[in-house]
C-alpha cells in the first residue's frame, strides 16, 4: 500500500550488518583503532602517547624495537645473538615457513630481542619479548637468547631487565620448549647469587610457561595496567572448574591483589620508575651514614 | 580541630581563653597585653605540668589518637623516592602492612610498617592496621630482598595486633609471625624498629626483632591491650586504666626495663600536634642508629640481635 511508505517508525525489512572482519578493519596508516574502546586515533598521536589509547588508557601491544626506543637511553642499545636460527627439531609441518614469515614481518630472528644498553646512564642488559612473533612463544632460540642475556648481565655484573609478552612455551618444539623454562632459571639463579638485580616487567599477555618461569621470579615484578597474566587460559579454567570467572580475572590488578606483583606501573612512568629502582641497587655494600 | 583528650582538657580551655582575650583586644581596642602574657606563662607551666607527668592511661589515649601520624606519614616526611612494593607472592597483598624501598639521606633503605587507615573507608581496606599472614609474609619477603641487596631495614610498628580471624588462622597466622621472628634473627643487615603507636603483642613483635628498638614517648608495647588484660585478669574490661599502669606498657617503662634502646621524645601533647617536628626528632635517632649499626659486620649484627634478646627475662636460680 502507498500508505505504508509514509508510516513512521516502520521496521526495516533488511539491515546492513557489518561483518566481523569489517568491524575490526583498521584503516591502514593514518588512523588506528583502539582494540579496547574502538575509538579511532591518529597513528602519529598514538605513537606520541607511547601506544596508550588517549581515550581509554588501553596499553596496546608494542614491538620489541618500539620498546627499546621508549625505554633505554637513545642510541645505547646493542643487540645480541641476532644470528641464532630456529630449526624444526620435531619436523612440524610448515613450522619453518611460519618462522620465516614472522621474521620477515617483525625484523627479528625470534620472539625476543636481547642486548645491552643504558638506562639513565646505568648499564643494564635487557630482553624484550615480542608478541608479534609467534605470539611471543618460547622455543629453543628464545630460551637460548634469554639465557645468554642473563649470563651477559652476570658477566658485566649489571641488572637484568626483561619485558615479557608470551603465550607460553612453543608447541612445535615440544619438550625442548618446556626445558627452556628450566634453562633460563638456572641462569637466573647464578645471576641472583652474585647479588644482582633482576626486574621482570610483565606486559600483555604473559601466560603459560613464560609466566611459570622467569616472568614471575624477579626481585621486583612489575606489570603494565590491565595486562593479561596467568598460567592456564581462561577458557581452560572455566571448563575445568565449571564456573564463570570474575571479569578482572588474570589482569595485572587482580594479580597484585593476590600478592604476585610488586607494582602496576603506567607505561609513561615505566622508564623513570625502573631507572630509580636500578639506581637504588647500584651499590653492593651497606652505605655508611 | 584536633580531637582533645580528657587529661589535656585544662590546657585546651586555657588556650581558648587566651584566644578569646586576644580577639577581644583587637575588637575593643583595650590593651590587655599584660593579662595575656600572664596567662600564656600560666599555660606554659600547665602544659609542662600535664604533658611531663602523663599517666600510662593518658599515653594509651595519645597512642590511639585518630590523628596520630602513621607509617605513611613518616615515610613521606623522612624519605625520598619511596617505591611501594606489594604482595607476598603467595596469596595476597595485605594493606595492613606497607613496605618498599626509598632513599634516606640519599642512600637506599627498605621500609616496612603497619598501616592503619585515617578514616572508616580506609580502615576497612587496611583492616584497622591488623595484618593477616600475607602481611607478615610480604614483610619477610622485603626483608630478604633488603638482605640480598645489603640495605638496612627500618620497621614502623603500629598495630593493635595481628588479626584474630578465621581466614588468618587457615593461612597460618602463628606460623607467619613465628617465621618472621626466626628469620629476622638471622638477617645480615641492620634492622631498626620504631614503635610509633600501639605495639600490640605478637603482631607487633613480628616486625620487631631488631638491633635497635626505639619507641615514641607516647607509644605502647605490650603482650595484650589494657582492655584485654583487664578482662582476663579481673574479668572487667572497664578496669583498663589500672591494667595500663600494672602492665608497664609505656615507652618510659620499657626503657627502664631495658626492653628497648631509646625513647624518642614527642612534641607537647603528642605527635599528632606537629608531625613534621616529630619526624625531625625521629630522623636524628634513625641516623644515629644507622651510623652505629653500619659499622658492624653481618656476623656482628646477628650476634648483637642474639645477645639483645637472650638477655631479656627475669628469674632467680
Amino acid at each position: 500500500m502507498i500508505r505504508d511508505i509514509f508510516r513512521k517508525n516502520q521496521k526495516k525489512k533488511y539491515a546492513t550488518i557489518p561483518t566481523e572482519k569489517a568491524k575490526n578493519d583498521v584503516p591502514e596508516g593514518i588512523m588506528m583503532k583502539c582494540p579496547e574502546c574502538r575509538k579511532n586515533v591518529f597513528t602519529k598521536d598514538l605513537m606520541k602517547n607511547l601506544k596508550v589509547c588517549p581515550t581509554c588508557d588501553h596499553h596496546m601491544k608494542m614491538t620489541a624495537h618500539e620498546r627499546v626506543e621508549i625505554f633505554l637511553d637513545e642510541n645505547t642499545f646493542e643487540s645480541m645473538d641476532d644470528h641464532l636460527e630456529t630449526v624444526n627439531p620435531l619436523n612440524f609441518p610448515s613450522y619453518t615457513e611460519k618462522i620465516k614469515s614472522d621474521a620477515k614481518k617483525t625484523g627479528l630472528n625470534e620472539a625476543v630481542l636481547t642486548g645491552t644498553g643504558q638506562l639513565e646512564r646505568q648499564r643494564v642488559v635487557v630482553a624484550i619479548m615480542d608478541s608479534h612473533f609467534r605470539m611471543g612463544s618460547m622455543g629453543s632460540v628464545v630460551g637460548e637468547k634469554i639465557t645468554r642475556a642473563i649470563e651477559k648481565a652476570t658477566e658485566l655484573q649489571v641488572p637484568f631487565i626483561i619485558f615479557t609478552a608470551s603465550g607460553g612455551a612453543r608447541m612445535q618444539e615440544g619438550v625442548l620448549s618446556l626445558m627452556q623454562m628450566a634453562k633460563t632459571s638456572v641462569a637466573l639463579r647464578r645471576h641472583s647469587d652474585h647479588g644482582l638485580l633482576y626486574i621482570s616487567i610483565l606486559t600483555h599477555p604473559t601466560t603459560g610457561g613464560v609466566s611459570a618461569s622467569f616472568a614471575s621470579v624477579g626481585d621486583i615484578n612489575i606489570a603494565e595496567p590491565k595486562a593479561l597474566i596467568g598460567f592456564a587460559g581462561r577458557r581452560v579454567i572455566e571448563q575445568t572448574v565449571r564456573e564463570k570467572l570474575p571479569e578482572d580475572f588474570q589482569t595485572a590488578e587482580f594479580l597484585m591483589d593476590h600478592g604476585q606483583l610488586d607494582a602496576v606501573i603506567h607505561r609513561k612512568d615505566m622508564r623513570e620508575k625502573v631507572a630509580t629502582l636500578v639506581q637504588m641497587h647500584m651499590s653492593k655494600e651497606v652505605s655508611t651514614w | 580541630m584536633v580531637k582533645t583528650l580528657p587529661f589535656e582538657e585544662p590546657v585546651v580551655q586555657l588556650k581558648a581563653k587566651i584566644e578569646e582575650l586576644k580577639e577581644y583586644t583587637v575588637n575593643a581596642e583595650v590593651d590587655m597585653t599584660a593579662e595575656i602574657k600572664n596567662l600564656e606563662k600560666r599555660l606554659h607551666r600547665l602544659e609542662q605540668e600535664i604533658y611531663e607527668n602523663m599517666e600510662p592511661w593518658d599515653r594509651v589515649q595519645v597512642a590511639r589518637h585518630p590523628g596520630r601520624p602513621t607509617t605513611r606519614d613518616y615515610i613521606q616526611l623522612l624519605f625520598t623516592d619511596f617505591i611501594e612494593l606489594h604482595g607476598d607472592r603467595l596469596y595476597g597483598d595485605d594493606a595492613a602492612i606497607i613496605g618498599g624501598i626509598a632513599l634516606f639521606e640519599g642512600k637506599p633503605i627498605t621500609i616496612i610498617g603497619h598501616q592503619r587507615g585515617i578514616d572508616t573507608k580506609e580502615n576497612i581496606k587496611r583492616n584497622f592496621g591488623m595484618p593477616h599472614p600475607e602481611g607478615y609474609r610480604k614483610a619477610l619477603r622485603l626483608m630478604k630482598q633488603a638482605e640480598k641487596f645489603n640495605r638496612p631495614v627500618i620497621c614502623f610498628i603500629d598495630t593493635k595486633g595481628a588479626y584474630p580471624g578465621k581466614a588468618a588462622e587457615e593461612r597460618g597466622q602463628s606460623e607467619a609471625i613465628a617465621r618472621n621472628l626466626v628469620e629476622m634473627a638471622g638477617l645480615k643487615v641492620p634492622v631498626i624498629s620504631v614503635v610509633i603507636g600501639e605495639g600490640g603483642s605478637g603482631g607487633a613483635l613480628a616486625l620487631g626483632v631488631a638491633n635497635h628498638i626505639h619507641m615514641l614517648e607516647n607509644s605502647t608495647y605490650s603482650v595484650i591491650s589494657p582492655e584485654g588484660a583487664a578482662s582476663i585478669l579481673w574479668k572487667d574490661a572497664s578496669l583498663a586504666k589500672q591494667a595500663a599502669e600494672a602492665m608497664k606498657i609505656t615507652a618510659p617503662d620499657l626503657k627502664k626495663m631495658n626492653i628497648i634502646d631509646g625513647v624518642i621524645r614527642e612534641v607537647y601533647g603528642g605527635a599528632h600536634r606537629d608531625s613534621e617536628a616529630q619526624a625531625t626528632y625521629m630522623k636524628d635517632v634513625l641516623i644515629n642508629s644507622l651510623r652505629e649499626l653500619s659499622k658492624l659486620s653481618a656476623e656482628e649484627l646477628i650476634n648483637d640481635r642474639y645477645n639483645k634478646f637472650k638477655n631479656i627475662g627475669e628469674f632467680t636460680e
